[in-house]
């Protein structure tokens, strides 16, 4: 019987119950403490030999180019069609109002302060979070981690450095693409049915614009692609034994990336409004 | 008598709960081979794993040129690693490399090679195991003693000062896992290499061994010379080497019990 379940046993269900969030609560800081450590060895193999920097740079370019480059005509599609319909739902308020100016603000700010961040982000998940689980879960099974160990490779730098690079550097990117995006979805809807003209329409994005909007949504898009590849990553490495615990770390890859990037995005929107309530 | 490259004492390594290996004590000398026999799942890749430091003995020690693995920095342990080569029982080449990459990844990593120079090196290794030609290949278009094979050449391309074999020529046709025992023996001969090798061969265990190792059930049965070993009257060796199925009639009783355990 486990202390948990001693507990359990013999005290009341008030307790009982106390003691399963006490045994969750330390799971949950277990596994983030997982990740901070899985982070903080891949960042300190960052640093390696001149000798081996060539290689470890042409692995990142590799990964950058499948996690990031790849993503873009998917990313491209989905902020398109968010853009579009934030505009579409300003406007039904606005209109009312009769503030249809305020349209291709509303659609500037929400894009680059949340929707970018979060869509691209969402699409990377998808796309590479779940990968990175696979691909190092799969190794897992079939021993390869353990080949590369007894060749004195480091699977962390091996597997997770160039990862982490890559996403760290690709992020942002797409973040900017899919803010440009964002803006162009709804652009098409004021050009079309809102009665701007497409210069308009841009000098009203401008007016409407602080560069911190950009800057906070590029900050917050580091921090997603340092989280979906610690994940991903961590996951892969708890891989059990067997072809299906692949499956279920792929999973597990997705679902917990997922909620830590909108916990993480909920952390920082409540900073920036406490930091500055009348913005 | 030369000092040991390896030793083990009191070796004991469990899965979980499950105790697998109970207290192994052997030991390999420089420039020898030494011959792992015993059943399925008695424990001969667990034991090989031990020995690489790829699992933490739950007691006991692996010491390895001088140092206990369990004990030592992460440095020491991949010092020792880079003179070490594992072929493991199911290849484990990295599936997103093609073979040639495999092989020359650990000289890429470790080692200041020009580029062209590691190109021979793989093409010598892979002629070594009969493989010529195969370098851009991926491992999924292997076959599984291809693969094998494969294995063998990465695990030779540090010219390690010993290797170990899990299973070399399980899956091979007698041809080339002859080819195998070849190898092995030449490698002994020109580089005085040390060797471990589990094997389920019996010709190619008494060929290529200096010293065999029987376990069974996770503990050493029988530990000796090729003659020491055929020679044995303990009667599960014999059973071993004379290819005698475990007979199930001799206790019906206990047998029947066996089924029924625990319901
Ligand atoms: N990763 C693991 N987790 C739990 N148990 C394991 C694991 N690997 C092996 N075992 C158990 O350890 C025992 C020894 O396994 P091992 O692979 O060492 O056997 P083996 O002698 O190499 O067998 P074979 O000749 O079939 O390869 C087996 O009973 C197996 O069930
Ligand atoms: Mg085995």
């Amino acid at each position: 019987m486990s202390p948990t379940e001693s507990i359990r046993a013999r005290t009341s269900p008030v307790v009982a119950a106390l003691a399963g969030v006490g045994a969750g609560t330390e799971q949950v800081l277990a596994y983030l403490g997982g990740l901070a450590e899985l982070v903080g060895r891949s960042m300190a193999s960052l640093v390696v030999s001149p000798l081996k920097r060539g290689r470890s740079l042409q692995r990142a370019v590799h990964q950058a180019t499948l996690a990031g480059v790849r993503a873009i005509p998917i990313i491209t599609l989905i902020t398109f069609f968010v853009g579009v319909i934030i505009a579409l739902q300003g406007a039904y308020g606005l209109r009312r109002l009769g503030a249809m100016q305020l349209v291709a603000g509303l659609v500037a700010i929400s894009i680059t302060r949340e929707l970018g961040p979060l869509v691209a982000a969402i699409v990377v998940i998808g796309r590479s979070g779940s990968s990175f689980a696979a691909e190092i879960g799969a190794m897992r099974v079939t021993e390869e981690l353990d080949a590369l160990k007894t060749m004195a490779l480091d699977p962390v730098a091996f597997l997770v450095t160039p990862k982490l690079a890559a996403m760290i550097v690709m992020m942002p990117c797409l973040v900017m693409w899919s803010d440009l995006m964002g803006v162009m979805g709804g652009a098409l809807f004021g050009v079309t049915g809102g009665g701007f003209t497409p210069g308009g329409y841009f000098i009203a994005t401008c007016e409407a614009l602080a560069v911190r909007d950009v800057t906070t949504g590029l900050v917050k898009s580091m921090v997603f692609g340092i989280v979906v590849t610690a994940v991903g990553c961590y996951e892969g490495f708890s891989t059990g034994a067997g072809a299906e615990s692949v499956g279920r770390s792929t999973t597990s890859a997705v679902v917990v990336s997922i909620l830590l990037v909108v916990l993480i995005d909920l952390a920082f929107t409540f900073l920036f409004y406490s930091a500055r309530p009348g913005l | 008598m030369t000092k040991p490259v390896i030793s083990t004492h009191g070796l004991r390594v469990s899965y979980g709960d499950r105790e697998v290996l109970h207290g192994i004590d052997f030991e390999v000398r420089h420039g020898e081979t030494v011959v792992i026999l015993g059943g399925s799942g008695s424990g001969k890749s667990t034991l090989l794993r031990a020995l690489v430091g790829l699992e933490q003995p739950s007691g006991g020690e692996v010491v390895v040129n001088n140092t206990d693995l369990a004990r030592c920095t992460a440095k020491q342990l991949d010092a020792i690693r880079k003179k070490i080569g594992l072929s493991f029982q199911g290849g484990a080449l990295l599936g997103s490399m093609t073979v040639g990459e495999n092989i020359a990844l650990p000289l890429l990593e470790h080692s200041d090679l020009a580029p062209s120079t590691i190109e021979v090196m793989v093409r010598i290794k892979l002629e070594q195991v009969g493989l010529s030609g195969f370098e851009h290949f991926s491992p999924s278009q292997l076959s599984g003693g291809m693969k094998k094979r494969a294995a063998i050449a990465r695990a030779l391309a540090m010219d390690p000062e010993i290797l170990f074999f899990d299973e070399p020529s399980a899956g091979l046709d007698p041809i080339m896992a002859a080819g195998i025992d070849e190898l092995i023996l030449n490698l002994k001969k020109a580089y005085s290499m040390s060797i471990v090798v589990v094997t389920h061969e019996l010709a190619s265990a008494f060929l290529i061994a200096d010293r065999m190792i029987l376990i069974d059930h996770g503990s050493i049965m029988a530990m000796g010379s090729p003659n020491e070993i055929r020679q044995s009257s303990q009667a599960r060796v014999r059973q071993f080497l004379d290819r005698v199925a475990d007979s199930t009639a001799d206790d019906d009783v206990d047998h029947l019990r066996m089924f029924t355990e625990g319901i």
